[in-house]
């Protein structure tokens, strides 16, 4: 790991789950797989603060742990998961775009609390919803167990390793530590819940006894549940097929540029039949049949099956090479190649950063060398037509930038907190000043009352808050872009190291 | 040392064939650098602009209210306030910060290393001896109930029962508690106030007094 993905990853601990957190999480990541006193020793933290942090990251899968031969426990942090707290907003969206609010919202449960039983995320979407409806209505449990189902059965979310189920009657003390594990199998398989019921609005201010009637109807909650039936039955949101879902659209939308739309239809056709059978790291599809493709083509698509054959041949000749022919048989046996399109589209990303950092000329020398591999000096210069001077110049600017991407989103990042911090005093004041507008619009206060009140942040105290929610906004903006340059190359680089 | 001549006569030796990374003989190498570089360089070519449109809007939108959200979730681990100078009789009855040996959430401890499960000693002497005289016709089935209730809720630390909770108690006898429905308000009071509204006049005068024309009484 690079100096600036450990940094990266502290500012995501510590900005989603403050200090105490941070500094345990940054050292596991630092230091490799540590048994829990070790820990506490190294970070001079004490050891309940310890504890406390590593069941938070545990619950997130931000943490490990192995119970060695010796009988003592050991903790690990991979960097890489880390850094995937930059990616939940893509997730999330991602769920939206598919399942809608549903979709959206049990995606976001399950990411905010890392992991959770179908029915309690169920019960909280149900609620959730339920908040944003009109008077009167809620919504029901067996629609949102419905959205549930299919996030499952495509693979979206996935059940986490279960703990083994304790006997009754066992003379061995239990094991230091349980050992998780998953079936394959099992890893989709959705609970048999009858899950009825509705979700639940939190009281309005308008009620009188407020706290007392919540914290009663809370109670009986409580107390009416037996264990749930999917009791120790957990879910994750499964991020390696939403990475799989970001390639394939990068691959779509890249064919889509290149050639036209008929024909990206027909990529995105053909990578949704594969959705499930392929693995996440395969290097092309299964082989697919033009008469299975025409099958499945989208309802809407009226193409003959000639017209479809033509396309096909037209994808699998260009020099791209995102679409391979594997066969003859079944009118043409169509394979995707999703490493190559991984490398083009990698490349592509690469030369436009060159591009726009460091110029034409520069990008010129990049793509020779992304093609030749290796060139003599001379050879550059000649091919280039750039004088050697400042071939060499460039090409060591060039090497530099491989560490940027990652460095950029920890100097964002920081970037914003000082701004934030810089203007904490008139945010608080700002956001005192909403709380009292809101209160005594509540009460029905007078226009006049409500302006004074409004008044009290001055012009250039808002016009500071202005700028400030802008360049927030910005800085939010470019990580997020960021993070998708850093997907492409993430992907790319992962597909090229060899299973073993 | 024969590498090691005089100053400015010709360069010195080095491990690598200087050749082939493409310095020539004779050749003049850009001036050392002699300090790390410049926080902001210039740049040469202006940025391209940020992309917009409705999914960027949402993203960023996401991306902060995560943000907020994470920070009340009970995965967020406060720093345990530090003490205060002076103890004072009003802390018995305020809300106290975040405790390093408490944990507000509930994990499911089956997964879970039991080297990591929090153990809070000093609640357990508290409770009994305050839960005993409130609910002295009921010792039997209380003390059972006590009891189930302190090995639930062994990793937090509490404050008195209240009578209010009593009441309940009673009506909910026999049935287990869950953790996550322990309302840690309830509980503080030991008093019929509201707690919300009970004021210790610490902050008093804390309010900065720009732009006040009036005087502070």
């Amino acid at each position: 790991m690079t100096q600036a993905e450990i940094k990266l990853c502290s500012l995501l601990l510590q900005e989603h789950f403050g200090e105490i957190v941070e500094k345990i999480g940054t050292h596991l990541i630092k230091t490799g797989s540590q048994p829990l006193r070790v820990i506490a020793n190294d970070t001079g933290m004490s050891l309940d603060q310890v504890k406390k942090a590593l069941c938070v990251l545990i619950q997130h899968n931000l943490v490990t742990y192995q119970l060695q031969k010796r009988g003592f426990v050991e903790y690990e942090a991979p960097c890489s998961r880390v850094l995937r707290i930059l990616r939940y907003p893509r997730y999330i969206y991602t769920a939206k775009t598919l399942y809608s609010d549903m979709g959206e919202l049990i995606v976001e449960e399950l990411l905010l609390n890392g992991k959770m039983t179908m029915s309690a995320a169920v019960r909280k979407v149900a609620d959730r919803l339920t908040e944003t409806m009109e008077d009167g209505k809620t919504m029901d449990y067996g629609e949102v167990s419905n959205t549930f189902v299919r996030l499952a059965d495509t693979h979206f979310i996935q059940r986490c390793p279960m703990a083994p189920e304790t006997t009754e009657t066992s003379d061995a003390p239990p094991p230091p530590a349980p050992t998780l594990a998953v079936n394959e199998k099992d890893m989709y398989v959705v609970p048999n819940l009858n899950l009825i019921g509705k979700g639940k609005r939190s009281r309005s201010f308008d009620d009188e006894d407020n706290g007392e009637h919540k914290a009663k109807r809370q109670k009986q909650d409580a107390d009416s549940k037996e264990p749930p039936p999917d009791d120790g039955i957990y879910w994750q949101a499964n991020i390696d097929r939403f990475h799989q879902h970001f390639r394939d659209q990068a691959i779509v939308s890249a064919v889509a540029n290149r050639m036209d739309q008929t024909s990206s239809e027909i990529v995105r056709t053909m990578l949704r039949m594969s959705e499930i059978t392929t693995s996440s790291n395969a290097p092309y599809t299964q082989p697919l049949s033009s008469n299975e493709i025409f099958r499945s083509l989208p309802t809407g698509y009226n193409i003959v099956k000639q017209i479809l054959d033509q396309y096909l041949t037209l994808l699998a000749d260009d020099p791209l090479e995102f679409v391979g022919k594997s066969g003859d048989s079944g009118g043409g046996m169509y394979v995707i190649n999703l490493h190559k399109a991984l490398a083009t589209l990698a490349t592509a990303t690469l030369e436009s950063i060159v591009q726009e950092r460091f110029g034409s000329r520069c990008a010129r020398i990049f793509r020779l060398l992304l093609r030749k591999k290796h060139l003599e000096q001379k050879q550059v210069e000649d091919f280039a037509m750039i004088p050697a001077k400042e071939a060499k110049d460039m090409l060591y600017k060039m090497l530099s930038e491989n560490f940027v991407s990652l460095q950029s989103v920890a100097n964002l990042i920081e970037r914003r907190q000082y701004e934030t911090k810089e203007n904490k005093r008139l945010l608080e004041k700002s956001q005192r000043v909403e709380a009292i507008l809101a209160s005594m619009q509540a009460t029905g206060a007078e226009e006049v009352q409500l302006q004074e009140i409004e008044e009290m942040i001055t012009a250039p105290e808002r016009q500071q808050l202005e700028n400030l929610k802008r360049n927030v906004n910005k800085i939010d903006a470019s990580e997020n872009q960021v993070d998708e340059t850093i997907f492409v190359l993430e992907s790319y680089i992962e597909s090229t190291v060899k299973k073993l | 040392m024969a590498g090691r001549g005089g100053r400015g006569r010709g360069r010195s030796q080095m491990t690598f064939n200087v050749e082939a990374v493409g310095i020539g003989k004779g050749d003049s190498l850009p001036p050392s650098t002699l300090q790390p570089s410049p926080l902001f360089p210039p740049m040469e070519y202006k940025p391209v602009p940020l992309q917009t449109g409705e999914e960027v809007e949402y993203m960023l939108a996401l991306k902060q209210e995560l943000r907020g959200a994470m920070k009340n979730l009970p995965y967020y681990v406060k720093p345990a306030a530090p003490k205060k100078d002076v103890e004072r009789y009003s802390d018995k009855y305020q809300m106290s910060g975040p405790i390093d040996n408490a944990i507000d959430w509930n994990p499911d401890w089956r997964r879970l290393p039991r080297e990591l499960k929090i153990r809070v000693r000093k609640v357990r002497k508290e409770r009994t001896t305050i839960l005993i005289p409130k609910h002295k016709q009921r010792l039997p089935v209380d003390k059972e109930e006590a009891i189930k209730k302190l090995e639930t809720l062994e990793k937090k630390e509490e404050e008195v029962t209240s009578e209010e909770e009593g009441e309940k108690e009673e009506e909910e006898e026999g049935k287990e508690e869950e953790e996550e429905e322990y309302d840690e308000e309830e509980h503080e009071e030991e008093t019929d106030y509201i707690m919300s509204y009970f004021d210790n006049g610490e902050e008093f005068g804390a309010d900065s007094d720009d732009n006040m024309d009036e005087a502070i009484y």
